[in-house]
């Protein structure tokens, strides 16, 4: 178990270099940020100034050993466009998308498993039909249509909630369900098909005919044995909430990491980007490494060496 | 109950008995009402994507500034010259819904065939061979999974520029990764279990397991997940386009068709709601069809 845990955080840390290095090395191929960063009455000499004391005009390895060295200490330079440490820049607004993420998660935790979980042990009835039908359309919609359309019902026309910005529940309520619908369907969905495929095991029937109550065999024989799909996926998608965010941030103005992001890569801020995509990458290897660790406690038959 | 195990055991070498699972599978499939919806809706998507010059006259650039933002025909002031509308450059909405179907159709598939190919084959090689091949796997999927998925993909896009192969290349890249999570985890269960004890013992070769006794048993799971992957490369697809960063605006899209609408959402709300309509009703066909053959495929999870 320590080597497996020993390997895993040598993985991860793989992992960071690795995603770090491939974000340097796309956002540099898209070119010299100078001319966006410019006003454009600069003349020449001024740009050619800038460019060199961002040190855009050394070769790109020098530039990478540089940022790699610099990175290692949690430095990863100043803002383009602010001029502020830029890994201060995204850590100011990772409360913002984390009360975000997480109010989307608990309405996934709390919504999308319990139905699927009702609607296969209800099959054919109409908290099936419900659930079925909630989940599709979940499933089907684009998140940031189901925030236009309830942007449109509940801020445009019905004036309950505000549509962008943030501050008391009111303003959390509309971004949170948009940004958890997509996953609670897909999970409503997955816990439905997962369950219904242990449903007709023969250990279930067994549990019956030994006159457990239904409660009993559902949960403990019938959901411990599903778990695993439905684990992974929940990892998986509280991930995915953080790329949600990204779309459902904008769509809301919602001051989160997400916004900064897309601000960022079209304002070539590289060192904003590098500190978003650094933040999220350390969050989703540390999600990965505990859904893997929670395999073997789930399905004993899984062991780790 | 003959059939009841066939989704079970690994396919016997007998031809006559394999067609005759696939033959019941696709009888269960025509006998499941939403599966039927769901392929007539994607059929009916097809044809539009195929046949879009056919269906409609009318040049879906066409813009009219003398007839902008008409609202559908049921509603006052609409006309049966635009059945559900114009957008702000008097362009048909439901012409442009009809040429919309065919980026959502080439995306859709293209992303699929692309991250299916690649995840399935890493997944079930992981999952089963397990030692250095399963950790170089798990240390790229790392990597490509601590990635925000939307942030890469705009990335790409915005270093290559909007168009429609880097759209596809694109959210292709970051699809892969769901299927090798997903037939890794299913795998490294499955190995466990006897009759890939039994094959191993009869002395079959790895890549015969995995081709004939893993792959068969993974199925039904990577059909459910092809289906979300179907679903999510169109709507990703929408998502570039609306953040500006799919395919050029002169192609038609559903994505692209929000973007302009989401600007005249207080003042002419049906440039905003049928895009996105099309995008719903397009994939909840295509999640129809694949949970229908989710069932047909697996009769025993069926009660």
């Amino acid at each position: 178990m320590l080597t497996y845990l020993t390997r895993r955080a040598f993985g991860a840390l793989w992992a960071l270099i690795g995603v770090t290095s491939v974000v340097f090395i796309i956002l540099h191929l898209t070119g010299d940020p100078t001319s966006v960063m410019m006003p454009p009455e600069a003349t020449q000499a001024e740009m050619d100034a800038f460019r060199h004391e961002q040190g855009f005009d050394r070769p790109l390895i020098v530039q990478f050993a540089t940022f790699a060295l610099a990175a290692a200490h949690g430095d990863l330079g100043l803002s383009l466009r602010h001029q502020e440490p830029a890994m201060g820049l995204a850590l100011e607004r990772l409360p913002a998308t984390a009360l975000l993420g997480g109010s989307a998660f608990l309405i996934v935790l709390l919504v999308g498993v319990p139905a699927g979980i009702l609607s296969a042990l209800r099959p054919r009835t109409w908290i099936d039909y419900a659930a079925r039908v909630v989940a599709l359309i979940g499933q089907s919609a684009p998140t940031y249509w189901i925030g236009l359309m309830l942007i449109l019902l509940f801020a445009v026309r019905l004036g309950w909630a505000p549509a962008s910005g943030i501050g008391g529940w009111r303003n959390l309520v509309l971004p949170a369900a948009t940004l958890g619908f997509f996953s609670t369907a897909k999970l409503m969905r997955l816990t439905r098909a997962s369950m219904l495929e242990i449903l007709g095991a023969d250990y279930m029937r067994t549990a019956r005919a030994k006159g457990l109550t239904a409660v009993r065999v559902a949960l403990g024989h019938g959901l411990r044995n599903a778990w695993l799909p439905i684990v992974t996926q929940l990892g998986v998608e509280l991930g995915g909430l953080l790329s949600g965010a990204i779309i459902t941030e904008t769509v809301f103005a919602w001051p989160g990491v997400g916004r900064l992001a897309v601000q960022a890569v079209f304002e070539r801020d590289f060192p904003v980007v590098e500190s978003v995509v650094l933040i999220a990458a350390t969050l989703f290897v540390l999600l990965n490494l505990a859904v893997d660790l929670l395999y073997a406690v789930i399905d004993p038959r899984i062991r780790y060496a | 109950m003959a059939t009841a195990f066939a989704g079970v055991a690994p396919p016997r070498d007998d031809e006559f008995a394999q067609a005759s699972v696939h033959v019941a599978a696709l009888r269960r499939l025509a006998r499941d009402p939403a599966a039927v919806i769901g392929a007539a809706i994607v059929a009916v998507v097809a044809v539009c994507a195929i046949f879009a010059p056919l269906i409609t006259r009318v040049d879906p650039n066409a813009q009219d500034l003398t007839a902008t933002l008409i609202p559908p025909m049921w509603i006052a002031g609409g006309n049966h010259a635009h059945v559900l509308g114009t957008d702000n450059l008097g362009r048909d909405l439901l012409t442009r819904i009809i040429w919309g179907s065919r980026v959502s159709a080439i995306v859709g598939l293209s992303v699929v065939a692309i991250g299916g190919t690649i995840g399935v084959t890493a997944g079930l090689v992981a999952g089963y061979r397990r030692g250095w091949v399963d950790a170089v796997i798990a240390r790229i999927t790392d990597v490509q999974l601590a990635f925000p998925l939307v942030l890469l993909a705009v990335a790409i896009v915005a270093v290559v520029g909007p168009g429609l192969l880097t759209v596809i290349a694109a959210i292709g890249l970051t699809s892969w990764v769901q299927y090798v999570r997903v037939v890794r985890a299913e795998t490294m269960s499955l190995r466990e279990r006897e009759f890939v004890a039994a094959a191993e013992a009869a002395g079959a070769t790895s890549r015969r397991i995995i081709a004939r006794h893993l792959l068969p048993n993974v199925g039904s799971a990577v059909i459910v997940l092809g289906t979300f992957e179907i679903a999510r490369a169109i709507v990703f697809e929408s998502s570039l386009s609306f953040l500006g960063l799919g395919v050029p605006p002169t192609t038609p899209s559903w994505g692209g068709m929000l973007a302009d609408g989401r600007q005249y959402l207080d003042t002419a709300w049906w440039t905003a709601l049928f895009p996105g309509l099309a995008i719903m009703v397009a994939v909840m066909g295509v999640n129809l069809l694949g949970d229908g053959l989710r069932d047909a495929l697996d009769p025993a999870a069926v009660n």
